[in-house]
């Protein structure tokens, strides 16, 4: 049933919100190292979906297989981040009264994130090492010792990749990265996403279609909790279906 | 929560730290024993040993301000740890009392007047310093250990929690004043003659539990600062800013949660048990809802989430009333309360944020932009 190479396979998931099916047998895969995007109009159950993934909610019913078929339902949020699934929200959600080099501390892979071993804890050379280099690739160099809220809205959003980034997650589910960007930040952050993709798989939830087009192979079109079409951005745009429940709206709003 | 500048000392108020506890060490101390009593310079028993009162209650405050001003978490039932460490090194005392009690029995007085004929089992680990001094921190920490584990296990936040903390406070006074708890009742345990042999009503004895107590204070200072600069004190300020993102950094929140619960409760602890020799006598007056909330008060006057402060407030509020109880006894509670809701609305920041502003204005004359940046990797 389930293919060598997927990281993530989500069969049959069903989020109920008291009759409210935001998710409705959703069935949904990444393979290893893939760079997949998610669109769908409003509440069609994307963030939805990332929440049943990273163990924000717990789904009703389904799997959600994870590596090598670990089932992610039932687990919790930080045991989830453990094996290895990381998490951006949508509206940056960072440490404003810690530094920005604080942040990126509390979420390096450490063997333990346990009360004592965390009280005990140094920054090994190693982990200085490859907090800079994130420093680096998100471009806060300069704001190291800077609080983290008094960052801008785009730095925050930079920010909380380079945090998950240093969890090592092997899938990244970003949600919206580009939401209150400006067009150079947004190019900037596409080809982040897209260096990162040759190490982890990401799966990005985004509105903006040029933004899509930018980063996009395969995109998925999610719709009233479920998945109705699946394949590149011209496929998928000259889809009927597509057209007339998401793009149609989509141009009326252009 | 408003976004609050990141609070450390600078290298200035580290000094001016060190120049505190000399005074408090060794100053006071000296200005009680050399100058003669008529001197101006004399600090009189009486106020060396309600400073050392005060500084007890400072340590109580640094507990709170550790769960409260760095991980966010008001708890409203302080005061039922303090009692704990207060109540058990009172129970030592009043078997120190021994035939010098007004009714010449081995039994403390309460007892005799309650007709108990015999030490109540529980009393039997008192009869010794070590078990009035473990009990004391032990009690608490076990009593908040199984509270914080019920209630952050099962994610009570927030006013939630400082309500149950609150109606801890309330549960723990009554049955502190019910004689059957064989605790003395709303007497409490008084009358206290020696410790380890040292007559309290020496002046001499007095001056060392004061000494006792800077140490103590210092000690409890340096061992919060610690924990505040360690990776786990920053895993608190995330905690306070965003819980559900530390889920997501791969941390347990409640069970940092309940580390400095556990923590605060253990200070607490330690607070009562200086407090108790040096001021003679403990009632559950002292540990119920009231006691409990001006703690939070002396926190949120003197500064939250910087330590310093919690000190700060503690003696400062403390002191105000010592002072203004004289002149006007029935005014204080709306003196106190009033200070609260000025300091919440207006100072934040709280005397020490003041007291920074102040300074830095002195130091840095013209181009100062971001003094309230500065921090440490």
């Amino acid at each position: 049933m389930t293919d060598g190479d997927l990281i993530l396979n989500c069969e049959n998931v069903v989020m109920d919100y008291d009759g409210f099916k935001a998710l409705n047998n959703c069935n949904f895969s990444v393979h290893y190292n893939e760079l997949r995007v998610v669109i769908g109009p409003n509440g069609a159950g994307k963030t939805t979906l990332l929440d049943v993934i990273c163990g924000k909610t717990r789904p009703t019913s389904g799997k959600i297989l994870f590596g090598k078929g670990i089932n992610l339902v039932g687990k919790n949020a930080e045991d989830i981040t453990k094996l290895g699934v990381g998490r951006k929200f949508q509206a940056p959600s960072v440490y404003g009264n810690l530094s920005v080099w604080q942040n990126l501390d509390l979420s390096v892979k450490r063997a333990s994130k346990g009360v004592f071993p965390t009280l005990m804890g140094r920054s090994s050379t190693a982990e200085r090492a490859r907090i800079e280099e994130t420093l680096e690739t998100i471009g806060l160099s300069n704001h190291a010792h800077d609080r983290a809220g008094s960052l801008s809205h785009g730095q925050k959003q930079w920010l909380e990749i380079g945090m998950v980034i240093l969890q090592d997650p092997s899938l990244l589910l970003v949600d919206e990265p580009v939401a209150g960007m400006s067009d150079k930040e947004t190019e900037q952050t596409g080809r982040l996403l897209t260096s990162l993709s040759e190490k982890q798989a990401i799966v990005v939830i985004e509105h903006d279609m040029d933004f899509v087009r930018q980063i996009a192979k395969i995109v998925t079109v999610l719709a009233e909790g479920t998945v109705i079409c699946e394949g590149t951005v011209e496929a998928v745009q000259a889809d009927d279906h597509v057209r007339e429940i998401y793009l149609g709206r989509a141009k009326v709003a252009h | 929560m408003p976004e609050q500048p990141i609070a450390r000392p600078d290298s200035r108020e580290t000094v001016s730290l060190y120049l505190v506890g000399v005074v408090l060490l060794v100053v006071l101390p000296l200005l009680n024993v050399l100058p003669a009593d008529d001197s101006w310079l004399h600090l009189s028993d009486f106020r060396l040993n309600q400073f050392g009162k005060f500084l007890a209650f400072a340590i109580l405050a640094l507990g709170l301000d550790l769960i409260w001003g760095y991980c966010g978490v008001l708890s409203m039932g302080q005061g039922v740890f303090f009692g704990f460490g207060a109540y058990c090194m009172g129970m030592y005392l009043a078997l120190q009392i021994g035939a010098e009690s007004v009714y010449g029995s081995e039994l403390p007085d309460f007892m005799v007047w309650t007709q108990v004929k015999e030490l109540p089992l529980f009393w039997y680990p008192f009869k010794s310093f070590i078990g009035g001094f473990l009990g004391a921190i032990l009690v608490p920490v076990l009593f908040a250990t199984i509270f914080g584990f019920l209630a952050f296990r099962s994610r009570i936040k927030g006013v939630y929690f400082a309500i149950i903390t609150q109606a801890l406070a309330f549960a723990a006074w009554l049955v502190f004043n019910r004689n059957e708890t064989r605790l003395g009742g709303t007497n409490g345990l008084t009358d206290f003659k020696q410790l380890l042999g040292y007559r309290l009503s020496d002046p001499s004895t007095q001056r060392g539990l004061y000494i006792i107590t800077v140490l103590a204070l210092g000690a409890a200072y340096l061992f919060c600062r610690w924990i505040v600069a360690s990776r786990a004190g920053k895993v608190l300020i995330a905690i306070r800013d965003s819980e559900s993102r530390v889920t997501f950094s791969g941390y347990t929140p409640w069970m940092y949660k309940l580390f400095v619960f556990v923590v605060s409760a253990g200070l607490a602890g330690l607070a009562g048990m200086l407090y108790v020799p040096q001021v003679g006598i403990i009632t559950p007056a002292q540990i119920g809802v009231l006691p409990s909330l001006e703690v939070v008060i002396w926190v949120a006057v003197g500064g939250r989430g910087t330590l310093i402060g919690a000190v700060l407030g503690a003696v400062a509020v403390n002191y105000g009333r010592s002072v203004l109880t004289n002149y006007f006894p029935e005014a204080w509670p709306f003196i106190l309360g009033g200070l609260f809701v000025v300091v919440v609305t207006m100072f934040p920041d709280g005397l020490l944020g003041m007291i920074r502003k102040v300074t830095a204005r002195k130091q840095t004359p013209a181009p100062v932009i971001k003094a309230e940046g500065r921090t440490a990797a």
